[in-house]
C-alpha cells in the first residue's frame, strides 16, 4: 500500500458566521482521480482555494506528500507540486497560445530569473510548449492570440498550462463548465486519457454527472460545506441520501444522466 | 520585408541623431539632449507601467535623486562623470529598493497612492535638508571635469555633451530592451495580464514586481545623473510629483505597448512644449486636449497608431 499524495485533515473555512467548508477529511492516493461534487455553494471552490493556497484555512491541516502545506502562499504550493485550473478562464489574453505555456515553463525551469536571454529564441522551451499543446490537441492554434480562440480551447489551454508545471497533484475546477456538448466530450476524453496514462493525480470538481461518472475513481459528495458521502461512482449512484439531497432534488436531468 | 524597412528607418534615425551637431544649431542640440534624457526616464518608467502594469506616481524620486547624487559628487569629490553616473544609479537603486519593498505588496490604486506619497516625502526631504541639498535653490555651480575611462572629452561643450548623452542613452536603451525581450521580461508581461496565474505557476509575483521596480528606478537615476549637468542645477523641481507625471504622459503619448513608445512620446512632448509655449502660455491646455484624444481615440499611442496604419496600408 503506497502513501497518500494528499491528506486533508479536518479542513474548515469560516467567513464570519458562515461556515463554507466544515471538517472535511480526504486522502488522495497517487494516480487516483477523485471528483468532488455538490450543488452550487457546497464549498467545492473554497476547498480548492485552500488546497492551492489562495485562501487560509480556519482550521485543519493539508499535507502534500508528507509535507505540511497548510496556509502556504500559492507560488510555494505550486512549486511543491499542486497545480490548478480555475472555473473562469485564467490565461494571458494578449500573448499567443504557445507563449502562455512558455510562461509557465520558464517559471518551472527557473528561466524566469534570466534578464538577458532572448525569450523568443529559447527553442527548448518552445518545443516543450508545443508538446503540451499537442497533448491537448490545440497545437494548431499555437500562434493565435489567446484571447481570440474559442472558449473551449481556452479551457484546454489552461489545462496545458496546469500540466506544464509537472504537478504531483492536479486540481481542475469544473473543466467542462460552459463548454458545448462536443467540447465537453472532447475534454472528458482528454482528461480520461491523461488519467489513464498514470502520470497524474487528479482532483476534479464538476457539475456534469456524465463527466464525473466517466472520470472518477472515487467521488466526494459535498453539501453545505460538509462531506455527505464518499465512495465509488457505483456507490454514489445508489446512495439514497445522495440521491435525495443532491442528485434528486437539485436537478432532474442529472439523475437521468446518472442512471443512463 | 517590413522588419527590414523598420530596421533601415531606425538606422537612418540613429545616423541622423549622430550627425545633428554638424547640421543643426545649438538650439536643436539642447532640445535633442532633453528629449533623449527624458526619453530614457520615460522608458525606464514604462518597464513597470507598460510591461508590468504598475502605475507609479513617484518615479521622479529616482530621477531626482540621480540628479542630486551626480551634483553632490561633482561638488564634493570632483570625480569623473562616469563615476558620478554610477553613484546616481546606485543611489536610486537603493531608494527604489526601499520604496519598492514597501509599495509592491499593494495593487492598483493603492500602489499608485503609496508611490505618490513616498515621492512627496523625498521631495520634502530635498526641499528642507538645506545643509546638503541647498533647499529650494537646489545645487548649482558644479563643473564637469573628465569623463572617465581615459577619454579626453570637453563635456562643457553642448555638442560633445549631446554625443555623450546619445551614447549613454543608446546603451541604456539596449540594456532595457534586452531585459524586455528576456524570459524575465516575458514574466513581467504575464504579470500585467494576469498576476494570479503567474503566482499559480510557482512564481512570487511580489519579488518580480520589486525587481522590475528597482531596475526602472536605477535607469531613472541614470537619466537624472545626465540631466543635472545639462540643466547645470539639481533642484527640488526634478523631484516634484508633477515631474512624476511626465513619464506617464510621455509613455501614453508614444504608446505603452512599444519599447520605443516612450522615446517618441518624449520627442513629441518636448517639441510641442517648445513650439506651443513660443506663441501661447496655455501649453497645459493643449497638452490636456492631446492626451484626452490619445486616451479616447488612440489607445496605442502615436507610435502604435502609426505602426498599425503602416502595416495596414502597406500590405
Amino acid at each position: 500500500m503506497s502513501k497518500p499524495i494528499l491528506t486533508i485533515d479536518n479542513l474548515t473555512k469560516r467567513f464570519g458566521g458562515v461556515t463554507a467548508v466544515n471538517g472535511i477529511n480526504l486522502e488522495v492516493m497517487p494516480k487516483e482521480t477523485i471528483a468532488i461534487i455538490g450543488p452550487n455553494g457546497a464549498g467545492k471552490t473554497t476547498f480548492y482555494n485552500m488546497v492551492s493556497g489562495r485562501m487560509q484555512p480556519t482550521e485543519g491541516k493539508i499535507t502534500l506528500d508528507g509535507q505540511d502545506i497548510t496556509g502556504l502562499p500559492p507560488h510555494k504550493i505550486s512549486r511543491l507540486g499542486v497545480s490548478r485550473s480555475f472555473q473562469i478562464n485564467n490565461i494571458f489574453p494578449e500573448m499567443t497560445v504557445q507563449e502562455n505555456v512558455e510562461v509557465v515553463l520558464s517559471a518551472y525551469h527557473g528561466h524566469s530569473r534570466k534578464l538577458f536571454n532572448i525569450a523568443s529564441r529559447n527553442t527548448g522551451i518552445q518545443q516543450e510548449a508545443v508538446e503540451y499543446l499537442k497533448r491537448l490537441g490545440i497545437d494548431s492554434l499555437k500562434d493565435q492570440r489567446a484571447e481570440v480562440i474559442s472558449y473551449g480551447d481556452k479551457r484546454l489551454l489552461e489545462i496545458a498550462m496546469v500540466l506544464a508545471t509537472r504537478p504531483k497533484l492536479v486540481l481542475l475546477d469544473e473543466p467542462t463548465a460552459g463548454m458545448t456538448p462536443d467540447e465537453t466530450r472532447r475534454t472528458t476524453r482528454l482528461v480520461k486519457s491523461l488519467a489513464d496514462s498514470g502520470d497524474y493525480t487528479f482532483l476534479i470538481t464538476e457539475h456534469d454527472m456524465d463527466v464525473v461518472f466517466n472520470l472518477a475513481d472515487r467521488i466526494l459528495v459535498m453539501h453545505r460545506g460538509e462531506k455527505l458521502f464518499a465512495g465509488t461512482p457505483e456507490e454514489v449512484k445508489n446512495h439514497p441520501e445522495v440521491r435525495v439531497a443532491y442528485l434528486g432534488e437539485e436537478d432532474e436531468e442529472v439523475v437521468e444522466e446518472a442512471n443512463a | 520585408m517590413k522588419t527590414k524597412i523598420l530596421m533601415g528607418l531606425m538606422a537612418v534615425v540613429i545616423a541622423g541623431l549622430i550627425a545633428v551637431p554638424w547640421i543643426a544649431s545649438y538650439f536643436y542640440i539642447f532640445i535633442l539632449t532633453e528629449i533623449l534624457i527624458l526619453g530614457l526616464f520615460a522608458a525606464s518608467f514604462n518597464l513597470i507601467f507598460g510591461y508590468t502594469g504598475m502605475l507609479s506616481f513617484g518615479h521622479a524620486a529616482f530621477f531626482g535623486i540621480g540628479s542630486y547624487a551626480t551634483a553632490l559628487v561633482l561638488i564634493h569629490l570632483e570625480w569623473p562623470f562616469l563615476a558620478c553616473l554610477l553613484v546616481s544609479m546606485g543611489a536610486s537603486a537603493l531608494l527604489a529598493l526601499v520604496i519598492g519593498f514597501l509599495s509592491v505588496r499593494l495593487n492598483e490604486v493603492y500602489f499608485a497612492m503609496l508611490t505618490l506619497a513616498f515621492g512627496m516625502m523625498v521631495f520634502a526631504i530635498a526641499y528642507q535638508w538645506r545643509s546638503v541639498t541647498n533647499g529650494s535653490d537646489g545645487l548649482a555651480g558644479f563643473t564637469l571635469g573628465s569623463f572617465g575611462l581615459g577619454l579626453d572629452l570637453t563635456l562643457g561643450n553642448p555638442a560633445v555633451y549631446y554625443h555623450v548623452v546619445l551614447a549613454i542613452v543608446a546603451i541604456a536603451a539596449v540594456v532595457l530592451y534586452l531585459i524586455c525581450r528576456s524570459s524575465f521580461g516575458m514574466i513581467l508581461r504575464a504579470i500585467r495580464q494576469n498576476p494570479e496565474r503567474v503566482s499559480f505557476a510557482g512564481l512570487n509575483v511580489r519579488t518580480y514586481r520589486l525587481v522590475a521596480f528597482v531596475i526602472a528606478g536605477t535607469f531613472a537615476g541614470l537619466a537624472g545623473g545626465l540631466i543635472a549637468p545639462f540643466l547645470r542645477v539639481a533642484s527640488p523641481e526634478l523631484l516634484h510629483w508633477s515631474m512624476s507625471a511626465e513619464p506617464v504622459l510621455m509613455a501614453i503619448l508614444g504608446g505603452t505597448g512599444y519599447f520605443l513608445g516612450p522615446f517618441v512620446g518624449s520627442a513629441v512632448f518636448v517639441l510641442l512644449e517648445t513650439w506651443i509655449t513660443s506663441f501661447t502660455e496655455s501649453w497645459m491646455l493643449v497638452l490636456g486636449i492631446i492626451l484626452a484624444m490619445m486616451v479616447i481615440f488612440f489607445r496605442k499611442g502615436l507610435l502604435g497608431t502609426a505602426l498599425d496604419w503602416w502595416l495596414e496600408v502597406k500590405k
